[in-house]
């Protein structure tokens, strides 16, 4: 492969860069200067902790390896999800309908990717299924949380509106029908973005990359065309799926509104 | 509970928050009034017996267990008007069914209002309005609470004479909410007043 390997001395300049920012932004108040250096060095550990994995992994491909770290990438993805809900559901809920959203939609589109459109061999190869995996559940995390995000605050603040239509009998998917729709909606917005801006604004990170390692720009367009199909729909499947499973729960047996099962703010009143 | 005997609305035990437990049997085609201070949980009551809050006890009606049907074919029957009624759609015709059939001249309305703006329509208009929304459901009984709190003595009688009405056609279960003695003895045969969570039967 024709591709210019980094020394670490390249890194330092560039964390030089970052440095800088965090006095500068130190200089000017901002107080994230600290959060900055913190975030930097986060980012340094845990991408340097995968490259080990993966070249672990690489070195002994196992499916079992595969499917845990998989795991440990879904249940931080799901952790992820859970920490950006202001209003996120109490119990295991406020984990579970993030990360059995992703875990369907994410883990499904994959398979079929692996087992069907790239195909591998042996199809759980490590080199093709994490790197895939991980895109995946990084776009679909941000479609989740946003649209649940929207979910559970709207339903917070026309809960008297909700109500209104419980009052007057509506079937609880009608009352909450618009919010519905608006949260998954709201959900979906940044991958059509993505898709807009993809090659005319920006230069997606994947195909980037592959054209630095030194691979054809058509070959890396192919990928990243079938990346970014991939990536709609196992967004748009995830944030259906979690708005659909959280709308559900807001509601129960009864038909009632059940604001009492999200984590309540100080704006709550009864 | 000898239910077969029962007809109209019935609660059993009714627990929710610190109101009750309170057993209730109200029979179809009669009017109650209900009173009692602001926290006294008049209006978490009617929350409950509309099944808008999680409760403890059993509650019928014509011997009908509520849990017999969903949450929303009983609201349907036990039809609530919240003292602060809310709207989900812009215009007023929106959330009626049909717009055409609504008692607008009855409560002092011009047929147009169908086509107002909610947002544009004065506190009295809306619980008017309301009032009228709820009835196309065809309640068999109606939870009002304080449904005449903004209204002018004329819109007020006009409120009373569209419930009565309403009461007889249907032969229809009336909990009436009120502060004014005059007008619960006008529209309610019998009075209770709701204290600390207990029900009572009191004379006005």
């Amino acid at each position: 492969m024709n591709f210019i390997a980094l020394n670490a001395w390249d890194l330092v300049i560039a964390a030089l860069l970052v440095v800088m920012l965090s006095l500068l932004s130190f200089r000017l108040a901002l107080g994230i200067s600290r959060k900055l250096l913190f975030a930097a060095l986060r980012t340094t550990a845990q991408l340097l902790l995968i490259g080990f994995i993966l070249n672990l992994l690489f070195a002994n491909v196992h499916p079992g390896w595969v499917a845990l770290l998989a795991t440990v990438m879904l249940l931080a993805a799901g952790r992820i999800v859970m920490e950006r809900q202001e209003h996120r559901f109490l119990g295991w809920w406020g984990y579970g309908v993030g990360t059995l959203s992703m875990f369907l939609s994410s883990f499904a589109v994959t398979l079929i990717t692996l087992l069907v459109i790239i195909r591998p061999e042996p199809w759980y190869q490590p080199q093709y299924a994490i790197p895939l995996l991980g895109m995946m559940l990084g776009n679909t995390m941000n479609g989740v949380a946003l649209g649940l995000e929207r979910l559970t605050s709207s339903v917070t603040q026309q809960r008297r509106v909700i109500e209104a239509r419980l009052i007057q009998g509506h079937p609880w998917c009608e009352a909450i029908s618009l919010i519905r729709r608006d949260a998954m909606r709201v959900g979906m917005v940044p991958m059509l973005n993505a898709m807009a801006a993809a090659g005319v604004v920006s230069l997606p990170g994947m195909m980037t990359g592959q054209i630095l390692a030194g691979a054809e720009p058509m070959e890396a367009v192919k990928y990243q065309i079938l990346i970014m199909f991939l990536i709609a729909s196992g967004t748009g499947f995830g944030t259906m799926g979690a708005v659909h499973f959280g709308a559900r729960r807001l509601f129960d047996e009864r038909e009632r509104l059940r604001l009492d099962r999200l984590k309540q703010t100080e704006h709550y009143s009864s | 509970m000898n239910k077969a005997n029962h007809n109209g609305l019935g609660l059993t035990a009714l627990t929710t928050l610190h109101v009750g437990p309170l057993s209730w049997q109200i029979n179809r085609g009669s009017a109650v009034s209900l009173a009692g201070e602001s926290g006294s949980g008049k209006s978490l009551l009617l929350r409950a017996i509309a099944d808008l809050d999680p409760h403890g006890g059993e509650m019928s009606l014509d011997g009908q267990s509520a849990l017999s049907m969903t949450g929303h074919q009983w609201r349907q029957r036990v039809g609530l008007l919240p003292a602060e009624p809310f709207w989900w759609a812009e215009q007023v015709g929106e959330h009626f069914t049909a717009p055409g059939a609504a008692p607008l001249a009855e409560l002092g309305l011009p047929p147009e209002a169908m086509e107002w703006s909610v947002s544009r329509c004065s506190t009295g208009e809306r619980q008017r309005l309301a009032l009228a929304r709820l009835l196309q459901n065809r309640p068999e009984v109606l939870l009002l609470d304080e449904p005449t709190a903004a209204l002018d003595p004329q819109s007020v009688e006009r409120v009373e004479v569209v419930v009565e009405h309403y009461r007889q056609e249907r032969n229809a279960v009336v909990i009436w909410v009120s502060h004014d003695p005059a007008q619960r003895r006008r529209v309610a045969t019998r009075h209770y007043c709701i204290e600390h969570g207990k029900l009572t039967e009191v004379t006005v």
